[in-house]
C-alpha cells in the first residue's frame, strides 16, 4: 500500500499531524512503538480519535526505506539523567518514567516522593503522582528564584500557559534546590538536608528523539532538527514537529502536527516559548560537578566518572572505556558526557535500537 | 622535540612497535590522526591465533601469541585478556580428516592442540547444533580487547596528533605544514598506507562484525569453522565464514566477512544478513538473541597474505609495518620485534625474509 503520508510517533504531535493530514485527503499511516497510541503524555489514555487513518502499534522504526509523499517525524524526547552519587539506586528514577510505571499499574498511594530536577515536568509530574494517591513531600527546581520570576512575567504573553502553570502550583515547589546524593531510602540536597522518601524522581530536562532524524540526514541545529515554517526538514520530503524541532510542550507539538500533516505553515510563537524554557531552565554548572569518582555514568557498562576522566572525546570514551557500548547505545551516558564535558555525540548507525537476530537475516 | 624512532600510525602494530623500541631506551614518537587504536584495530576481533596458512604464517602468528603471553602479568584489566582457547569447528567428515595432520604439524612445531570427536566437542561446547563431525582445539589461544591494549602499548611514547601529508626520504610532512625527522621512521599506517605510498602492493578488504546483548556461558572458546581459511585466504569479491567469539562481558562477538572492492565503510544488510545465516547453521541458539552493533572495518591485505615488515625500497631509515590483513593483532607482537632486528642489524628469534618487503618489485626501488 503506498501512503501519502506516514507519521512515526503517536504522541501530541504526530496525532495532530494524522488527524490534519487525513483531512487534508491524503491517505495516511501512523506508526508507534507503544500499544496504542498517546505518546509521553496520554500513554494508555482511551478514546483517542484517529478514524481513517492506517495505524501500526507496538512498531519500533529503525530505518527509514519507506516510499511515501512524505514522511513525518514526531518521535518526541525522552529523560535526561544527570549523574550524582547514588542516582543509580533503585528507589532514584526518571519522573517521567516514574509517572509512566504508575499508569501501568505501579502502586504509589501513600509512598512519599521527592520531585528533583528542572522545568515544567516537575509540576506535570507532581501533579500526576499526587492524583495517584502519592505523598509529595518535596520538588526541588534547580533554577534560581529570579530566572522563575522571569518567566513567570513573560507567562503574559501565553495565558493559557499561566493558567496551567498556576493550576499545577505545588505547596512544596522550593526553587534554588537539587539533589547532592541518594541513599537507600533518603536524599540530600543542596540546603544540607536530607529528605526521607520511597521515591526520587529526577528530570532534568527533555531531550528529543533525533535517532531517525539523524540516519535520514536531516539537518540539525543546535541540538534539534532544522525546519522551515512547514515544518519540512532539510531533506525532500521529511518533516519533523513536535519535540524534535524544540522543548515547548503540548501545544507546540499540535500545532507544528496538525501544519505538517495539512500542509500550511505553523501559527503561533512556540520558538519564543522554546527560547524562554531553555533560559529560565538553564542547567547550573554545580549540577554538572556532583559525580564523585566511583559514580557510574555509563549504566550499561558499569563505567564509573574516574574512567572517563583523561579521554578527551565521545568515541575514545567509546574505545577506551566502553561507555555507551551496551543495550541503550548511549542514549543515557551519550548525553551524560555531553553535559559533562562538552563533547558532541558520536553518529548514529544501525541498528537504532537491539533488534532481534533473526530479524537481520534476509529470507 | 627530537626522537630515535618515529611512527606513523597508532594502530596496534604502530603501538607495539613504540613499545619494543622504548625497551630499548630509544625515544619514540607516534604520529596518528585520530585515535590510538582508532582505526582497524578498533574494527577487529582481537582474537590472538596460531594460523597455518603457510609455514611463515605459522612461525609469525606462534612467536607473536608467545610475546603477548609474556605481556599477560603486566595488561590492565581493560585489555579484557582471555585465555579462551579456538575450536575449529569440522563441519563433516572430510573437515575431520584434516584435523589428524593437522595436529602433527602443530604439536612437531610445539604448539599444544587437541584432536576433540564428536563427543569431546558438545561436551566442550553444548550449544553446537547436532551433527558436527569433531573438532580441533587449540587451547592457548586467547582473546583482548584491542584498542585499550593499544593505547597500553603505547605509553610512553610521545603522541602527535596529527595528519601526515607526505613523506619523502625519511622527511615526515604534516597536513599543518610542520617536519619531523628521526634516525628511524617506521610506516605502520594499515590499510590507508597506499594514501602515502600509492604502490605499495595492500589492499582494503572490507569485514562486518555483529556483537550481542549479554548471554553469559553460551559459548566458551573461540568457535570458528575450519573452513575459515578457504574464507579467509580465497581470493573471491565476497565471502562469510562462521567465527563467533565469547566476551568477558557474555556479549558473543560474530564474524566474519571478507569483500574486496568495497569502497565505503557502511554497514552492508546483505552480508550481515549471511555472516548471521552462516554463524545460525553452527549455533542456532543465537537466532534467539539480539543484536546491539554491527560495524565494519578495513583489512590491509597482500596477494601472498603475508605482512610487510622490513625496509622500503632500499632507503636506509624508512620502514613499512602494514598488510596484516585479518591477523594484526596477534601479529603485531612479532612485527615490532622483527623490527628491531632489522634495524639492529641482530639476528631475530624467526627468519624476517618471507615478510621483507622487497619480495614485491613495487618496494624494491
Ligand atoms: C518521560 C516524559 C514524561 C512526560 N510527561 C509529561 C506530562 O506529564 N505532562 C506534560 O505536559 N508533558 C509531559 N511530557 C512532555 C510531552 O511529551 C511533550 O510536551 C509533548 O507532548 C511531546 O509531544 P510529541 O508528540 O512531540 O512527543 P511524544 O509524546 O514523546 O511522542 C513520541 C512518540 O513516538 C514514539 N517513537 C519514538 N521513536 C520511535 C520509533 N523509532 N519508532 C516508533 N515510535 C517511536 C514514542 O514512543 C512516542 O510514543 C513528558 C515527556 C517525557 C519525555
Ligand atoms: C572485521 C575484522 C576482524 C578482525 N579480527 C582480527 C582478529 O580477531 N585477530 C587479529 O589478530 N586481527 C584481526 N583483524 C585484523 C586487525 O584488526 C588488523 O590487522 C590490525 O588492527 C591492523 O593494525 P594496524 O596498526 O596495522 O592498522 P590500524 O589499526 O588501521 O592503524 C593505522 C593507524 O594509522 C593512522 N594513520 C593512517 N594514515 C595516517 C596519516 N597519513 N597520518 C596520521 N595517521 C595516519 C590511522 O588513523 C590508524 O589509527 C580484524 C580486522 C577486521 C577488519
Amino acid at each position: 500500500m503506498r501512503y501519502d503520508a506516514i507519521i512515526i510517533g503517536a504522541g501530541p504531535a504526530g496525532l495532530a499531524a494524522a488527524r490534519a493530514a487525513k483531512h487534508a485527503g491524503k491517505q495516511t499511516l501512523i506508526i508507534d512503538d507503544n500499544h496504542g497510541p498517546g505518546g509521553q503524555i496520554w500513554r494508555g489514555r482511551d478514546g483517542i480519535e484517529l478514524k481513517g487513518v492506517d495505524r501500526r502499534f507496538s512498531t519500533q522504526i529503525t530505518d527509514l526505506n519507506f516510499s511515501a509523499t512524505q514522511i513525518i517525524l514526531a518521535t518526541g524526547a525522552r529523560e535526561l539523567f544527570l549523574p550524582f552519587p547514588g542516582w543509580t539506586l533503585p528507589h532514584v528514577l526518571g519522573a517521567g518514567g516514574l509517572q509512566a510505571m504508575a499508569k501501568q499499574g505501579l502502586n504509589v498511594q501513600g509512598k512519599s516522593v521527592v520531585i528533583a530536577g528542572s522545568g515544567p515536568l516537575l509540576l506535570a509530574v507532581a501533579s500526576n503522582l499526587k492524583k495517584a494517591g502519592a505523598d509529595i513531600t518535596l520538588i526541588a527546581e534547580q533554577a534560581p528564584w529570579s530566572s522563575l520570576l522571569h518567566f513567570g512575567s513573560q507567562l503574559l504573553r501565553w495565558p493559557s500557559k499561566l493558567t496551567q502553570a498556576l493550576q499545577l502550583f505545588n505547596i512544596n515547589y522550593t526553587p534554588n534546590l537539587w539533589p547532592i546524593e541518594a541513599k537507600p531510602g533518603e536524599v540530600l540536597m543542596s540546603n544540607g538536608k536530607t529528605y526521607p522518601c520511597n521515591y526520587l524522581a529526577c528530570a532534568f530536562g527533555l531531550l528529543p528523539n533525533l535517532e531517525l532524524a539523524r540516519l535520514a540526514n536531516c539537518k540539525i541545529e543546535n541540538g534539534f532538527v532544522k525546519v522551515n515554517r512547514h515544518q519540512q526538514t532539510s531533506v525532500q520530503g521529511i518533516y519533523a514537529v513536535g519535540e524534535l524541532t524544540g522543548i515547548g510542550g503540548l501545544e507546540k507539538a499540535e500545532a507544528e502536527g496538525e501544519a505538517a500533516g495539512a500542509g500550511t505553515a505553523t501559527l503561533g510563537n512556540h520558538q519564543d516559548f522554546v527560547k524562554l524554557l531553555t533560559r529560565t531552565f538553564k542547567l547550573r554548572d554545580e549540577l554538572k560537578q556532583l559525580a564523585q569518582p566511583d559514580t557510574i555514568l555509563c549504566r550499561c557498562e558499569d563505567i564509573p566518572f574516574s574512567r572517563t576522566t583523561q579521554c578527551s572525546s565521545m568515541r575514545e570514551a567509546k574505545l577506551q572505556t566502553r561507555c555507551g557500548m551496551g543495550p541503550c547505545q548511549g542514549r543515557i551516558c551519550g548525553p551524560i558526557l555531553e553535559q559533562l564535558y562538552g563533547w558532541p555525540s558520536d553518529s548514529v548507525r544501525q541498528p537504532l535500537y537491539p533488534v532481534p537476530l533473526k530479524s537481520l537475516i534476509q529470507s | 622535540m627530537t626522537s630515535d624512532v618515529l611512527i606513523l600510525g597508532g594502530g596496534i602494530v604502530g603501538a607495539a612497535c613504540a613499545r619494543a623500541f622504548l625497551k630499548q631506551g630509544l625515544k619514540v614518537t607516534i604520529i596518528e590522526r585520530e585515535l590510538i587504536g582508532g582505526g582497524a584495530t578498533a574494527a577487529g576481533m582481537g582474537h590472538i591465533v596460531v594460523m597455518d596458512d603457510s609455514e611463515a604464517q605459522f612461525a609469525l602468528t606462534k612467536r607473536s601469541r608467545d610475546l603477548w603471553d609474556q605481556l599477560v602479568p603486566e595488561l590492565p584489566s581493560s585489555v579484557e585478556f582471555e585465555r579462551r582457547g579456538t575450536l575449529w569447528v569440522a563441519a563433516d567428515q572430510q573437515e575431520f580428516n584434516a584435523v589428524s595432520p593437522k595436529l602433527s604439524y602443530y604439536n612437531s612445531r610445539h604448539v599444544s592442540a587437541q584432536l576433540l570427536s564428536a563427543q569431546t566437542l558438545y561436551d566442550a561446547e553444548p550449544h553446537l547444533r547436532e551433527g558436527f563431525a569433531g573438532g580441533f582445539l587449540v587451547p592457548d589461544d586467547s582473546v583482548i580487547y584491542a584498542p585499550c591494549a593499544a593505547a597500553w602499548l603505547a605509553q610512553g611514547a610521545n603522541i602527535i596528533q596529527a595528519d601526515v601529508k607526505t613523506i619523502d626520504d625519511g622527511k615526515v610532512t604534516l597536513a599543518i605544514g610542520e617536519q619531523h625527522k628521526a634516525a628511524n621512521l617506521i610506516i605502520a599506517s594499515g590499510h590507508y598506507v597506499t594514501q602515502l605510498f600509492s604502490t605499495i602492493p595492500v589492499k582494503p578488504r572490507k569485514g562486518h562484525l555483529a556483537i550481542t546483548d549479554r548471554y553469559p556461558g553460551q559459548v566458551r572458546h573461540q568457535l570458528i569453522e575450519l573452513g575459515y581459511l578457504k574464507s579467509a585466504h580465497g581470493d573471491s569479491t565476497e565471502s562469510v565464514a562462521f567465527n563467533v567469539q565469547p566476551r568477558k562481558t557474555g556479549q558473543l562477538l560474530i564474524g566474519s566477512s571478507r569483500q574486496f572492492g568495497a569502497d565505503h565503510s557502511a554497514v552492508e544488510p546483505h552480508m550481515i544478513s549471511k555472516m548471521l545465516a552462516r554463524a545460525a547453521q553452527y549455533l542456532p541458539n543465537i537466532l534467539n538473541m539480539s543484536i546491539i552493533r554491527t560495524w565494519t572495518g578495513f583489512r590491509a591485505a597482500t596477494t601472498d597474505k603475508l605482512p610487510l615488515v622490513g625496509r622500503y625500497r632500499n632507503a636506509d631509515r624508512t620502514w613499512l609495518a602494514t598488510g596484516h590483513e585479518g591477523l594484526g593483532i596477534t601479529t603485531a607482537m612479532a612485527t615490532a620485534e622483527l623490527l628491531t632486528h632489522l634495524i639492529a642489524k641482530t639476528k631475530a628469534p624467526i627468519d624476517p625474509t618471507p615478510y621483507l618487503p622487497e619480495r614485491f618489485p613495487q618496494c624494491r626501488t
